[in-house]
């Protein structure tokens, strides 16, 4: 697909998710989550797309979507592993799982695998501060994270 | 002189009439409910330290340095986002306020450059003001952090810094610098109501993006300018403080662009000008500007301005360069030579809507009392002269009802024919702040202008409708008005005359007129017709403003009377957030006309044919006045070709590039034996002119100027002129050569004559305008300081007159070989016929012209976007690139005529409106094919132009 269909795809369809959610109060984040469901993130080009149907300028939608951690401009990979680093978890170890993670699959910071296999995120806190530290991956969270129990969670990540 | 320095008061205005009383800092303060503390504060003369806050946006509260102490309450409130309350005990400096201030300008500093004495805001910087403000004396957290200041840390590349953005022409952004007060995000939403910037990410990664990320002139930022004004530091920095440092000096003056008429502080250095900064007490612009006013000022240290006057014997000849004395003698006894060899009314003059009152009134006065004949028109021929005609006839005043403050009280606004956002930009943002606020819009306009929809305004009704339908349309309203029984019969009772609206009542009702019959000829959707008219009706106030698309058509003055029947019919005029509105094009052609540019008129609008008031002129001026109106422009041309009219004097108008059927306009000037013009620039009509005589710009004279809203704002002088005499200066000094002796000294002399002599303006005087900053005429012992809003409480002709507008569709006719209408428009960056504009950096946004076609009738041709294609009427041709868009409706076409080589005007056709000659501009029946390039006439245009322009080397010692 060349990179102007690809681009008049995603218009499309973009559309098509933002006509779906127009009638709602305050449309805007079920589109941006429609659409992260979509497309595994939110294109740029949608971005004109949902500026015009809803009579937003370009800036204020990027503005949103670049507000929100959560929305990318580009997919993540097949699993999203979310590392907690606020205070509660920082204060029972959470930085040194955290380094563990990073080596252990060579990444950095919202950086993906090479395989695609994992994307890594940090996260501000997941509510679980009485089981500190924490992570979640791909929407399961996992607490009292120590060796034993970091080992499947990057089994699971890597697959 | 020093720097005009405005007292920011930290939140807008409140418009409360109730008052509240409270103490601050041990003074009693009284200000509106609803006023902030920050505000009342700097009323009562306190500037509580603040970043985040400026008068011209609402208050934001974050950045926490203007925090008060209130007794009785708990806390340190910021009060900026604090209302007063009564007996409220305000402090704004204490032990524990210093405190946190200096602990927030630390964070702010820590994050922000030390360069300061190189900085181009420095000495204009609320950062560097506020850290001397709290006594910022040390910064504990250092400097080494995380940080947006340095490319690069540690020897890495900081990913939290960004590169300045200079693709502006004229500001530039340096992110480094920014302390993410959000002021230009939201100067751009609540001033400008463009909506280009935002503020991306968040917490300490928050950074300013225009657009999504990218650059200023990528994003939809349409440089206004109110960022830069809003930004408190040197984040958002005008290129021409960069590179010449900081003004020492400011006048006020008004804007030389469009009618809108906004004033602008002129900030110089010495004689240089460093900046057009918005002047917050304009009446006009409130404080807000666009990019013509604000930035488009180069032109006037342009390689291409005149600055030496020159004489040629034919117009095959190269210029030569001559002394003032050379070049007034040469002109004087050329006039002489004219009258005498082929009479008195062999001669004319042409006045300018770009020059002052002072100066259009003397151009006329030396036609009339010079000259002895009553040749003199204006351009005001070919765009709003029906506006005159139209409004005199109905309400009994040529000019529009209103203030554009009115506009703020608007509940529904019909606009037809004018495109503001482009036009008129400073008035659009005041209309889309409206807007925005709830007020309802009916556009009617062939093309989907931006104020059908654009971020956050949508039109509740676009009458798309064919051009030269607009009267019919307007019955169709006005039939709906009457028959659904929706107009005001106690307004129309009380001012108007009773019996005519009857007739007119009778003849708007007839079936013919319904919108059903109207939708065959417009094709504009009956139930459309009868939305809107419904709304304008019953929606509360109602207001109409209109453009060019109503005058520029063979039945304007029909369609002006026609939007003055329905304001009439709703009870809409008479008082503030109503009224019928024409948007003037130009800054002074409200003014120009009120100073007697007709040939049927002296200044106020009264008739030649007057005994009383060429009495009043014939006594002042010793002179006897031609009783008969003299010609009109268009017949000036016609009797040059025939023979009998053989001089011009014309300042500061190009009509061979701005009036209609180009090749006549050529061809009545070619036949001409002197043809005087006064203009910065070797224009087009300069090609074919004998004498050149160079003018001085706004910046160079002292004058005033009339907006649309018959607003006289003063042009102040801020250096000397270039070309050695102001425009008043050379126009009385031609007159003295042809032995008028006159010897005015200033501009304010002849505005005491205009005043003595024109009772609509009896009571101005440089002292008033002086003392009040601007009025409105009338002004006069019943109106001393102006009037806002005319036709209170009664019609200026007495009883308001309704006039049948039966629709005659136009002659100019879509047949099998022109079956497309072509309309044509402006664009925001640049203006007129582009003399100003094209010779700034205002290009980057507009450099040629384009032709807007419908995807549909692109495609028949097989024209893609971005081909040359020919553009051709029944009166010529053309060539110009097109643009694919569905903006137009099929069957329309539309283009801009800012650059001489589109020649947009050789397309148009000499019909004209019936009433006033004004020209046809906007509907003209053409043929649309792919072509190579530019067409033959383009070419020989150009080559003709070039030669024109030719300036003989200058002699040695000529002294």
């Amino acid at each position: 697909m060349t990179a102007q269909s690809g681009a008049a795809d995603v218009a499309v369809r973009a559309t098509a998710i933002v006509d779906a959610n127009a009638a709602l109060e305050g449309p805007l984040l079920p589109i941006l989550h429609d659409l992260q469901d979509e497309f595994g993130c939110v294109p740029e080009e949608a971005v004109p797309v949902i500026a015009n149907r809803l009579n937003l300028s370009r800036a204020e939608v990027h503005g949103v979507v670049s507000f929100y951690p959560d929305f990318h401009h580009s997919p993540s990979g097949r699993h999203v592993l979310k590392v907690c680093r606020a205070e509660a978890c920082q204060s029972m170890g959470g930085e040194k799982i955290a380094d563990r993670v990073r080596s252990a699959l060579g990444i950095d910071w919202h950086e993906t695998t090479p395989d695609g296999a994992v994307t890594l995120e940090p996260v501000y806190c997941l509510g679980l501060c009485s089981c500190a530290p924490a992570a979640m991956l791909d929407g399961e969270v996992t607490g009292r994270l120590d060796e034993t129990r970091l080992a499947p969670l990057l089994d699971e990540a890597r697959r | 002189m020093s720097l005009i320095h405005e007292i920011d008061y930290g939140t807008p205005a409140s418009t409360s009439e109730e008052a509240v009383t409270l103490t601050i800092d041990g003074f009693e303060v009284t200000v509106p409910v609803g006023t902030s503390l920050m505000r009342a504060a700097a009323e009562a003369g306190i500037q509580v330290p603040k970043l985040c806050a400026t008068d011209m946006v609402k208050s934001f509260g974050s950045c926490r340095l203007c925090l008060v102490e209130i007794e009785g309450r708990r806390g340190t409130p910021a009060s900026c986002t604090t209302p007063v309350a009564p007996d409220m005990v305000v402090h704004t400096q204490t032990p524990r306020l210093k405190e946190i201030r200096r602990g927030v300008m630390e964070l702010y500093i820590s994050d922000h450059p030390l360069d300061c004495l190189t900085c181009a805001a420095n000495g204009d910087c609320e950062l560097q003001d506020m850290a001397g403000e709290v006594g910022l004396r040390d910064v504990r957290y250092g400097y080494d952090g995380a940080n947006h200041v340095k490319a690069r840390d540690n020897g890495e590349a900081n990913p939290r810094y960004r590169p300045k953005d200079e693709s502006n022409p004229y500001f530039t952004f340096d992110p480094s610098k920014c302390i993410v007060c959000s002021r230009c995000v939201r100067a751009c939403e609540e001033v400008q109501g463009t909506f280009a910037l935002t503020i991306e990410g968040r917490g300490f990664g928050s950074v300013v993006a225009a657009g999504q990320d990218e650059a200023f002139l990528a994003s939809e930022c349409v440089s206004c300018g109110a960022c830069v004004q809003a930004c408190p530091t040197a984040t958002l920095q005008e290129k021409s403080v960069i590179d010449n440092g900081l003004p020492e000096h400011a006048r006020v003056t008004t804007c030389a662009y469009c009618g809108v008429g906004c004033s602008f502080k002129a900030e110089m250095r010495g004689e240089e000008l460093i900046r057009m900064v918005p002047y917050k007490d304009g009446k006009a612009n409130r404080g807000h500007s666009c990019v013509k006013g604000r930035f488009a000022y180069g032109y006037a240290n342009h390689k291409d301005r005149i600055l030496n006057p020159m004489i040629r014997e034919k117009i095959t000849d190269p210029w030569r360069e001559v002394s003032w004395e050379e070049a007034l003698a040469h002109t004087a006894s050329e006039f002489r030579r004219i009258q005498h060899q082929y009479g008195r009314s062999a001669l004319g003059g042409i006045t300018s809507s770009r020059c002052t009152n002072e100066e259009t009134f003397i151009v006329q006065k030396l036609v009339r009392a010079g000259f002895g004949n009553n040749n003199v028109d204006t351009c005001a021929r070919v765009c709003h002269s029906p506006t005159g005609y139209g409004l005199k006839t109905t309400f009994g005043t040529s000019a529009g009802t209103q203030d554009f403050d009115s506009v703020e009280k608007t509940d529904v606004v019909i606009l037809i024919g004018a495109n503001p956002t482009d036009g008129h930009p400073v008035f659009a943002s005041r209309l889309k702040k409206r807007l925005r606020e709830g007020a309802k819009l009916i556009v009617i306009d062939p093309r989907r202008i931006d104020l059908v929809r654009s971020p956050h305004i949508e039109a509740s009704y676009h009458l798309p409708l064919k051009p030269g339908s607009n009267v019919a349309i307007l019955t169709a309203l006005a039939h709906v008005v009457v028959t659904e029984g929706l107009f005001d019969e106690a307004f129309i009772r009380e001012r108007c005359d009773w019996d005519e609206f009857q007739d007119w009542a009778t003849f708007v009702s007839d079936p013919r007129n319904s919108p059903e019959e109207v939708e065959k000829i417009s094709g504009v959707p009956a139930a459309a017709i009868r939305g809107a008219a419904r709304l304008y009706a019953t929606g509360g106030n109602g207001a109409v403003y209109y453009g060019l698309g109503v005058t520029e058509h063979s039945q304007g003055s029909t369609t002006v009377m026609a939007i003055a029947n329905l304001a009439m019919a709703t009870g809409n005029l008479g008082r503030p957030g109503v009224g019928v509105n024409p948007l003037r094009g130009q800054n002074n052609v409200q003014g120009s006309c009120d100073m007697g540019s007709f040939p049927h008129e002296l200044p106020g609008y009264r008739h030649i044919s007057d005994e009383a008031t060429r009495d009043i002129f014939e006594k002042l001026w010793n002179v006897t006045l031609d009783d008969e109106p003299g010609l009109r422009i268009p017949n000036m041309l016609d009797a040059a070709v025939d023979g009998s009219f053989r001089g011009i004097y014309i300042q500061g108008e190009d009509i061979l590039q701005s009036d209609p059927d180009t090749k006549h306009v050529a061809a009545g000037l070619a036949a001409m034996e002197c043809v005087v013009v006064h203009d910065l620039f070797l224009n087009e009509t300069a090609n074919y002119a004998h004498v050149f005589l160079p003018g001085s710009t706004f910046l160079e004279k002292d004058g005033t100027f009339t907006n649309a809203e018959r607003r006289i704002n003063r042009v102040r002088r801020v250096m000397a002129p270039k070309n050695g005499y102001a425009d008043w200066e050379v126009t009385q000094l031609l007159a003295n050569a042809l032995g008028c002796g006159w010897n005015y000294t200033h501009p304010r002399e002849i505005m005491a004559e205009i005043a003595a002599t024109t009772p609509s303006f009896a009571g101005v005087t440089y002292e008033l305008l002086e003392k009040e900053g601007s009025v409105q005429w009338p002004c006069n012992d019943k109106a001393p300081t102006g009037t806002p809003v005319m036709h209170v409480g009664g019609f200026q002709r007495g009883k308001g007159k309704f006039v049948v507008t039966e629709y005659v569709a136009t002659d100019e006719k879509t047949g099998p070989r022109f079956p497309l209408l072509l309309t044509t428009g402006r664009i925001l960056t640049q203006y007129n016929v582009g003399a100003q504009t094209r010779r700034t950096a205002n290009t980057v946004w507009h450099e040629e012209d384009r032709l807007e076609i419908h995807p549909h009738d692109a495609e028949q041709r097989g024209i893609k976007d971005g081909d040359w294609v020919r553009l051709a009427s029944r009166s010529g041709e053309t060539s110009l690139k097109a643009r694919i868009t569905d903006r137009v409706a099929p069957g329309v076409v539309y283009t801009t005529f800012h650059h001489p080589g589109t020649q947009a005007n050789v397309i148009t056709t000499d019909f004209s409106d019936w009433a006033t000659n004004c020209p046809e501009y906007k509907v003209t029946a053409v043929q649309v094919a792919l072509s190579n390039g530019p067409s033959d006439w383009q070419q020989e245009y150009e080559e003709q132009a070039r030669q024109a322009r030719r300036i003989a080397p200058a002699m040695e010692a000529a002294e």
